[in-house]
C-alpha cells in the first residue's frame, strides 16, 4: 500500500465505522462476557474500545507509521506491517481499557471479550484494505488512500 | 457514419492531404471536405492501439460507453503486440516474470483479485500469496509472469468489445476543428478504402503512441553506421536470438552496457545458457556509473544499492502510483518537480536474489567482470572482434584508458528518442498548440489533457511514455497508465461524455468483470 497521511487517517476511520460498528454490535450481543454484567454495560466497554483504535489510531499511530515510512525510499508501507501494526495497537487498547476505560461495576468485559472483539475487527479490516477497498471506493488507490 | 465528398468517381481522384491541410492549423469541415478525405464521426477517438488505448477503452466502456462511441487507430494487431515485441527481445519470454506489482493489472481496474491471487488459484499454492504477503521485506517483489498478463488481456479485450473499436492504419495527425473537436488522419492499409486517407472527426482525443522510438547510444550508433556491422553490435530491444546460439556454439566474451532491469536479464540469459547449455561465455558487464552502495541526498531519500546496481521494486519508487510520492509531484512546477525528478531518477533494477546468486558465482569463477567509465570508441578488431575502448574511473578518481575486445556487444540501456521523432507528436507540437514540459515530453495538465490543445468543446489528452515529466512519473507502466486513464475517464464525466463510476456502479461491474460477463 502506498498511503499518505489523509489517506491512512481515512480509510481507519472508514473501515472502522463500516466494518468495526456492526462487528462491534454483534460482539456485544453474543461475544463472550462477564456472567452478570448487564448488556447496556458491555455495549459501554466494547464500544470504547472501537474509539480508542479509531481515535488514538488517528492521533498516535497513523502519524507514527507515517514518519517511519519517511525512512523506506519506496515511501509505501508493506502489507505485512499493516497486519503487524494490530499487535502493539492491540496491547495499548487493552493496557488503556484497563487504566482509563468505563469501569462499570462488576465488570462487564473479559479479556476474552477484547480479544474476540479486537482481533477478529483488525484481520477483517485488514483484508478489505489488501483488496476488496479498491473496488468499493473506486479511486481509494489512485490518491493515497483518501476517501474524500 | 461516412459523409463522403462527392461520388465514387471523384474519391478515387480525391482523398489525398493537400497543401491547404497540411499548412493550417485549424482545419474545417469545409476544407476536409475540398480534399475529398471521407469523414467518419465518432465522440472519441484513441490514437495508438497499445496498452495506453487499451486501458482507457476499457475504462471507458466500464464507466458506461456504448462501444461504438470509441475508436481506436493503430497500425497493431492486439494492443499488447509491441508490448510483447520488447520484452521478448529482452529475455521475457512469456514464462518469464515482468519488473510489475501483483495488482497492476491492465487487465482488471480495480487490481482485485490480483495477480498472485490468481496464480495461487491456478497453481494450488500458497507461494504467490505468501510472497506478496512478506514483501519486500522478507523476500523480493511477486511479478506477474508475461503470459498471465497478456491471456488477461485477451479475455478483457473480448469481454469489453475492444475488437469492434479497432480501425486499422497508421494515424498521420491530429489538427484542431474549427466548429469544435479534432480530426485525426488515417492512412488505412492499401486497397481496404476509396481513399488513401480517412478523417476521423471527435469531439475528444486520446494520444497513446508510446516510445517515439528506441535510441542506440551514439558510440554505437557511430560503429554501425560507420562499418555496416548489425550482427556483433546490437540492442537488447531488437530481435538478437544469434548472439546466443553463436554463443552455445564456441566460447565467447560479451559486453553488456546498462545498468537498468534490461542488462539484469540479458545476464541472465548469458549466464543461464552457460548453465544450461554448455556456453562458455565470459561477459564483460560495462557501467556508466557503479553503485556501491545505498545512495540518495539524505537518509529520508536513499535507494539500496550494491555491485553497481541501483535497487529499486519497480521502475519508480512505489508511491508514486497515488502515495507520497503521487501527492508531491502534483503540487510541483518547473524546477521544483525536475529537482524531484533527478532524485528519483536514475538506472535501477530490482533486487532479485536469483540475479545476484548468479552475478556472485561469476565473479567467483572469473567469468563475469564489471567496468566502469566512459566509452571512448567502438571499432573493429581482428576476427570479427568488436574493440570498445574504455575511459576507466575507478572508485578513488584515478583514470585510465583500456580496450576490450569481445565477440558481441549488446546494448542495454534502452535510451529514448526525442518525442519529436514522431511523426504525430511532432504535428502536435508544431501545429496544434501542444508544448514540452520539465523534461522536454509532451506537458500535460493533472487531468492528462495536453496542454494547449483545447479546441471549442473538444479535448485532448494524451498517456504513456510521451508525457514523462508532468505532474505523474509513472506514465509508462501498467498502472501510470490506468492512473492516467481514471484521470482521464473522470475529466470526460464532468463534461458529461460519460457517468461518473460510484461505488455501487464499480461493485456492479467489478462482480460482471470478475465473471467474465460480456458488457452490451
Amino acid at each position: 500500500m502506498v498511503p499518505t497521511l489523509s489517506g491512512r487517517i481515512q480509510t481507519r476511520l472508514f473501515l472502522l465505522c463500516v466494518i468495526g460498528i456492526p462487528w462491534t454490535a454483534l460482539i456485544s450481543l453474543i461475544g463472550p462476557h462477564a456472567g452478570h454484567a448487564s448488556i447496556s454495560s458491555v455495549f459501554e466497554t466494547t464500544y470504547w474500545v472501537l474509539a480508542e483504535v479509531a481515535l488514538v489510531g488517528s492521533v498516535l499511530w497513523e502519524p507514527l507509521y507515517h514518519v517511519a515510512m519517511q525512512f523506506r525510499w519506496e515511501k509505501d508501507w508493506p502489507i505485512m506491517f499493516s497486519l503487524l501494526q494490530g499487535i502493539p495497537e492491540g496491547v495499548l487498547a487493552y493496557v488503556l481499557l484497563h487504566a482509563i476505560g468505563p469501569s462499570p461495576i462488576p465488570p462487564a468485559a473479559t479479556t476474552a471479550t477484547f480479544l474476540t472483539q479486537f482481533i477478529p475487527l483488525w484481520v477483517m479490516v485488514w483484508l478489505v484494505a489488501i483488496g476488496p477497498m479498491r473496488v468499493i471506493v473506486p479511486r481509494w488507490r489512485y490518491r493515497g488512500g483518501r476517501i474524500v | 457514419m461516412v459523409e463522403g465528398a462527392g461520388g465514387q468517381g471523384q474519391l478515387e481522384t480525391h482523398g489525398e492531404l493537400t497543401p491547404e491541410l497540411i499548412g493550417t492549423p485549424l482545419w474545417s469541415d469545409e476544407m476536409v471536405a475540398r480534399a475529398g478525405i471521407p469523414v467518419v464521426d465518432s465522440p472519441i477517438v484513441s490514437v495508438g492501439g497499445g496498452i495506453g488505448s487499451f486501458v482507457l477503452v476499457d475504462f471507458l466502456r466500464v464507466w458506461g460507453l456504448p462501444a461504438g462511441a470509441v475508436r481506436v487507430l493503430t497500425v497493431l494487431d492486439y494492443p499488447w503486440q509491441t508490448y510483447e515485441y520488447l520484452t521478448r527481445n529482452s529475455q521475457i519470454p512469456e514464462t518469464e516474470r515482468l519488473r510489475s506489482d501483483s495488482s497492476s493489472m491492465p487487465n482488471n481496474l480495480w487490481g482485485f483479485p490480483s495477480y498472485a491471487v490468481q496464480e495461487a488459484f491456478e497453481e494450488k499454492s500458497l507461494a504467490s500469496l505468501w510472497n506478496v504477503f512478506s514483501e519486500p521485506i522478507l523476500c523480493d517483489y511477486w511479478t506477474p509472469r508475461a503470459g498471465m498478463v497478456f491471456r488477461g488481456l485477451r479475455k478483457e479485450a473480448d469481454r469489453i468489445g475492444y475488437w469492434q473499436a479497432v480501425e486499422r492504419g497508421q494515424v498521420r495527425m491530429v489538427r484542431r476543428r474549427q466548429e469544435g473537436g479534432y480530426f485525426t488522419i488515417l492512412t488505412p492499409p492499401a486497397g481496404t478504402t476509396a481513399t488513401r486517407r480517412v478523417a476521423f472527426r471527435s469531439r475528444v482525443v486520446h494520444v497513446a503512441v508510446g516510445y517515439p522510438g528506441l535510441k542506440f547510444l551514439p558510440d554505437l550508433q557511430a560503429y554501425r553506421e560507420r562499418y555496416k556491422d548489425h550482427e556483433h553490435v546490437v540492442n537488447a530491444y531488437e530481435p538478437h536470438e544469434h548472439v546466443y546460439a553463436e554463443l552455445r556454439r564456441r566460447s565467447g566474451v560479451v559486453v553488456v552496457r546498462g545498468g537498468g532491469i534490461v542488462a539484469s536479464r540479458i545476464l541472465q540469459r548469458l549466464i543461464d545458457d552457460r548453465d544450461h547449455h554448455g556456453a562458455q561465455t565470459t561477459i564483460i558487464h560495462l557501467f556508466r556509473t557503479y553503485v556501491t552502495g545505498p545512495h540518495g541526498p539524505n537518509r529520508f531519500n536513499r535507494r539500496r544499492g550494491a555491485d553497481g546496481w541501483a535497487y529499486q521494486g519497480f521502475n519508480y519508487p512505489k508511491s508514486v502510483w497515488g502515495g507520497e510520492l503521487w501527492a508531491r509531484f502534483r503540487k510541483l512546477e518547473g524546477d521544483d518537480r525536475l529537482q524531484l525528478y533527478k532524485i528519483i531518477g536514475g538506472t535501477n533494477t530490482p533486487h532479485r536474489k536469483n540475479w545476484l546468486r548468479q552475478q556472485e558465482r561469476g565473479r567467483r569463477e572469473g567469468w563475469y567482470r564489471t567496468l566502469t567509465g566512459e566509452v571512448l570508441e567502438v571499432m573493429p578488431g581482428p576476427d570479427d572482434k568488436v574493440i570498445t575502448a574504455i575511459h576507466l574511473t575507478s572508485q578513488q578518481g584515478e583514470a585510465a584508458t583500456l580496450q576490450v575486445s569481445a565477440d558481441f556487444v549488446v546494448d542495454c540501456t534502452g535510451l529514448e528518442a526525442d518525442i519529436s521523432e514522431h511523426r504525430v507528436l511532432a504535428d502536435l507540437l508544431e501545429h496544434s498548440g501542444a508544448g514540452r514540459n520539465v523534461l522536454g515530453r509532451l506537458d500535460v495538465e493533472r487531468t492528462f489533457e495536453v496542454r494547449g490543445t483545447r479546441s471549442g468543446e473538444g479535448r485532448m489528452y494524451a498517456s504513456g511514455a510521451a508525457t514523462l515529466g508532468g505532474y505523474f512519473p509513472g506514465v509508462d507502466t501498467f498502472l501510470g497508465l490506468q492512473l492516467a486513464a481514471r484521470e482521464i475517464t473522470d475529466d470526460l464525466a464532468a463534461i458529461g461524455m460519460v457517468r461518473r463510476l460510484g461505488s455501487a456502479a464499480s461493485l456492479r461491474q467489478w462482480w460482471r468483470c470478475v465473471r467474465g460477463v460480456p458488457l452490451p
